[in-house]
């Protein structure tokens, strides 16, 4: 006999998300099911639009991954048009993108999935001091004194008083998969609300660029807005270049004293989640932050590796590179569109068609990407063995530091490098981007700094659209993965839009040969101790960090009917 | 109440501000919104007082979570603070530490002791096309949702302009119906925050309100509080000037640009869109930190029929105007080139109109101001 589990909505996500799992007699995932539950058909709308124009209404497709659908919607354009774009340019939009996936990663750990596995109430019975002590063991960071601890527990002891726990009161506390000892829970807290402060930094950083956070708006094909003069009131100066530099300093310090340590010290405490989640295990990424015009050289490597296995890496140099163009392709069959066969996405074709939630056929608004034929897992794990493949000094340096402080804390020698394929290691991958975020964002900065100083102001070459048809694609690597943005544009108009995201990669439906995706099959063979309470289910589906409304778009365009609605 | 007779030690040990900065705060905002000096203790004073906080729904629909994104960069107060001190949020789905139906057991509940009493937030569009399918939380629709959680409301706030008039998805063809909360429930008072996503001062300066004083603050036709839309983004403008002597910048990087001059030649939206992007400005930087300040035209995201409606880089068309009459008209200034001869004739058109008709252009601000902000309360 096997129990079927809904959990509807999925919280602590971007979107509307849908995991449905059978449990069988061990109390284990035997099947699964991940269902986007909104759709909102922003690529239809735009067609017909200006290319130029496009980034305003895909950045949009998601809040919480801001920038990134601005940056990659240009950057398609650029493709297509074969447009160079000033050194300038490059560096800005890598520095928003590098300060974005600071935060985005912080706010991820801390803010979203730590309360899956740290117990907010267990920190009351905390000894402050004993915590200091602790935390100051583990780390060199500034704010792990004894009276910050005590003023802590004292705010969470005056919020909890008031009965009142507003988002914390349906918060599974004292649930038997919570492992930590209170004092670990208590610094855990600390740490979750000093980095409400730390991720202001990096939203002032891509807002002194961007205008704004979320939602930057320097953003144009051929360049940035921000002009550069030092002899006028221009946008962008030394003045500006400066305060970007404090705001990194700061953050370097936390997250290479906090953040890199919190994971794996807190992981080690949850050594059995290594054993659960490993997923599809094919990874994916794109090389990112270009630092030349030609688009040769990439500060951030891009592969792929099959089966967890580093020897399979296949290196994918730059963004013109055939084997990824030619790989990617996306399927409707479990999902709520027309259409069976995956079709690469220059080609595709979708049309709504809704059926409601039907366990062996259509069940979700999120198609099925696969390379090659094959699903494959995108985001920081994907990056994290990429790095590691591909020889990245600072991969290699952090993901080994990393596995050092689980060895400490856990009193366990003997941890391998595979077991960052779960649940627990996606979240110690992002942890280890983080670090090399942080380093590439100071390079980044540097590297705007020298060239500047050469006297290059130049940030804008104007696009010109040809008669006729072209086609271009934008790459990113997003802090959720894989991102690339497929644009066809007809006599300076888009003729067909699509984005296949990091979210659809990791969080699509079973595909055209009816395999499971990469949440799917993470599901499978984890523990349910209360199916009441699966805090396991939120614990496997947050470590991919999912953004549902980023994952669900529609294609397709030349047909006139949108909608057809075949049972409600 | 004299200000010297409050005690605040309280409040300075539960939010971790001092007495000064969040008399501040509470003076700006009561300044903002046209009120004594008093009101501003009385409000300090209401969070202050220990007594429940207010309850409130977060509904999500059709959305980025940009505006709750917002709320994270927000710092005054910050969203910890407005968490733990201000309000009770007794559902939202970014936030909430259980999911499934834990958390919609919680909503239920709180929905039903604090019946009349809590503030419903809705965050995102209603799809209302092909009976509400596009949009469903716990196997119910976006529009049942909302109806249901309306209905006992002790006010209602749509935050952001997806909420507030459809935002991005109901940009033509509308593929999905998406319709802003006040079109929805079309017998309630709507409370609208727009912005793609909004400065998050103008929704907690609003809730702060609320809080304060149990009802919303004065707002216009549209449902926008009046102390933070009740004036165009070109009117607090500091790239004005430029436009006023007839300065325009023509493509991103060329001199004028690099100069900062006027954006208008270049689509700029802020002659026709209201908010208080140009004195608030954006994530409290300052040195203009905002998107006509990084050298982009404002695209009107916070208002209707503007943003994700009129092409990036069409003519705002101006409503209030603009400099005085001894100035040259537009199309006599200097460096006109780069815009084709048909903007021009419109441009021409618009501002000649507004100049024709202009003798006082500070008279012609304040009637403008009160035609297009009309109570509704």
């Amino acid at each position: 006999m096997s129990t079927r589990i809904t959990v509807d909505p999925i919280t602590r996500i971007e979107g509307h998300l849908r995991i449905d799992v059978e449990i069988n007699d061990e109390g284990q995932v035997s099947k699964s099911w991940s269902s986007g539950q909104m759709w909102r058909g922003i690529e239809n709308i735009l067609i017909g639009r200006d290319p130029k124009e496009a980034w305003t209404y895909t950045q949009r497709f998601c809040g919480v991954c801001t920038t990134i659908h601005a940056i990659t919607s240009v950057r398609a354009v650029e493709d297509a048009l074969n447009l160079e774009v000033p050194l300038n340019a490059h560096l800005v939009r890598n520095i928003i993108q590098a300060a974005h996936a600071l935060q985005d990663h912080i706010v991820h750990f801390y803010h979203l999935s730590a309360v899956d596995w740290v117990d907010v109430v267990s920190a009351l019975d905390a000894d402050p001091v004993a915590t200091s002590k602790l935390a100051e063991s583990l780390s060199g960071w500034s704010l792990n004194g004894p009276h910050e601890m005590k003023a802590v527990q004292d705010r969470l002891k005056t919020f909890v008083k008031s009965g009142q726990l507003g988002p914390f009161a349906s918060g599974y506390w004292g649930h038997p998969a919570m492992k930590l000892p209170p004092e670990v829970n208590l610094m855990a807290v600390a740490h979750y609300l000093q980095a409400l402060d730390v991720q202001q930094y990096a939203n002032k950083i891509v807002a002194i660029l961007g205008g704004k956070t979320p939602h930057i708006q320097n953003v144009a094909v051929g360049g940035i807005s921000n002009s550069i003069s030092h002899d006028a009131p221009s946008v962008l100066n030394i003045e500006r270049l400066m305060l970007i530099e404090g705001f990194i300093d700061k953050l370097d310090h936390f997250v290479k004293t906090a953040y890199m340590t919190d994971v794996p010290a807190i992981g080690a405490f949850y050594l059995d989640w290594t054993g659960y989640g490993k997923g599809v295990t094919n990874y994916l990424s794109v090389p990112d932050c270009p630092t030349d015009t030609k688009l040769l050289d990439f500060e951030l490597p891009g592969g792929y590796i099959q089966n967890g296995d580093l020897s399979t890496f296949k290196r994918i140099d730059d963004w013109s590179n055939e084997y990824f163009r030619k790989g990617v392709a996306e399927s409707s069959k479990h999902a709520w569109y027309e259409g069976d066969q995956a079709l690469h996405p220059w080609k595709g074709t979708t049309n709504p068609q809704y059926t409601d939630f039907q366990d062996e056929g259509q069940y979700s608004w999120i198609k099925a990407p696969t390379f090659y034929g094959e699903r494959a897992e995108v985001g920081p794990l994907a990056d994290v063995h990429v790095g590691l493949a591909s020889g990245h000094k600072g991969y290699t340096e952090y993901t080994h530091q990393a596995v050092d402080v689980i060895k400490t804390v856990s009193k366990n020698p003997d941890i391998p490098l595979s077991a960052l394929q779960s649940t627990i290691g996606r979240h110690a991958a992002r942890a280890i981007r983080a670090g090399v975020m942080v380093d590439n964002l100071r390079s980044q900065w540097q590297a705007l700094m020298d060239n500047v100083a050469t006297g290059d102001e130049d940030t804008f070459n104007a696009p010109e659209f040809p008669k006729g048809e072209i086609s271009g694609v934008g790459i990113h690597q997003a802090p959720r993965g894989t991102l690339s943005h497929w644009i066809v544009i007809e006599d300076a108009k888009i003729k067909n839009y699509q984005a296949v995201v990091p979210s659809t990669w990791n969080a699509g439906a079973r595909d055209a040969n009816d395999q499971i995706g990469p949440y799917e099959a993470s599901l499978m063979g984890n523990p349910i101790a209360d199916p009441e309470k699966p805090l396991e289910v939120l614990r496997t589906v947050h470590s991919f960090d999912p953004c549902i409304a980023c994952s669900i778009h529609l294609v397709d365009t030349e047909q006139k009917e949108i909608v057809k609605v075949k049972a409600l | 109440m004299a200000e010297n007779e409050f005690n605040f030690s309280e409040l300075e040990k539960r939010l971790g501000v001092n007495r000064r900065t969040f008399l501040k705060f509470c003076t700006g905002v009561a300044a903002s919104l046209g009120l004594p000096t008093s009101a501003a203790v009385a409000m300090a004073e209401a969070v202050a007082d220990i007594k429940k906080r207010p309850p409130v729904i977060w509904l999500h629909g059709q959305e980025c979570t940009g505006p709750t994104e917002a709320l994270l960069r927000s710092e005054q107060p910050s969203m910890e603070h407005l968490i733990l001190d201000l309000i009770s949020l007794d559902y939202h789905q970014t936030l909430d530490s259980g999911a499934g139906h834990q958390v919609e057991d919680m909503k239920k509940k709180s929905m039903h002791d604090n019946k009349g009493k809590y503030l419903l937030v809705i965050e995102g569009a209603i799809p209302e096309k092909d009976n509400g399918i596009y949009c469903k939380i716990a196997g119910e629709t976006m529009t049942d949702l909302t109806r249901e959680a309306a209905e006992h409301a002790a006010a209602i706030v749509a935050y952001g302009s997806c909420a507030s008039w459809g935002g991005v998805q109901s940009a033509s063809p509308n593929p999905t119906g998406a319709t802003g909360a006040p079109q929805f429930l079309k017998d309630k008072t709507v409370l609208t925050i727009p912005g793609c996503p909004p400065n998050p001062a103008n929704f907690i300066g609003s809730v702060l309100y609320f809080v304060t004083f149990g009802k919303l603050p004065p707002i216009d036709d549209k449902g926008r509080p009046k102390w933070a839309y009740g004036r165009l983004v070109h009117e607090n403008c500091y790239r004005r000037p430029h436009f006023d002597a007839g300065r325009f910048a023509t493509e991103f990087g060329d001199e004028g640009h690099k100069k900062g001059w006027c954006l208008y030649k270049m689509g700029c939206k802020g002659p026709e869109t209201y908010n208080n992007c140009s004195s608030l400005e954006y994530n409290n930087i300052g040195g203009q930190v905002w998107p006509v300040g990084v050298g982009h035209p404002c695209f009107g995201c916070s208002e209707k029929g503007v943003g994700f409606n009129k092409p990036l880089f069409s003519l705002a068309e101006v409503i209030t105007h603009t400099p005085p009459n001894m100035f040259p008209t537009i199309e006599d200034r200097e460096d006109a080139s780069g815009i084709t001869a048909g903007a021009a004739a419109l441009a021409g058109a618009a501002v000649g109109a507004a100049i024709g008709a202009t003798a006082m252009s500070a008279k012609k601000l304040d009637e403008t101001q009160s035609n297009s902000n009309t109570d509704k309360s």
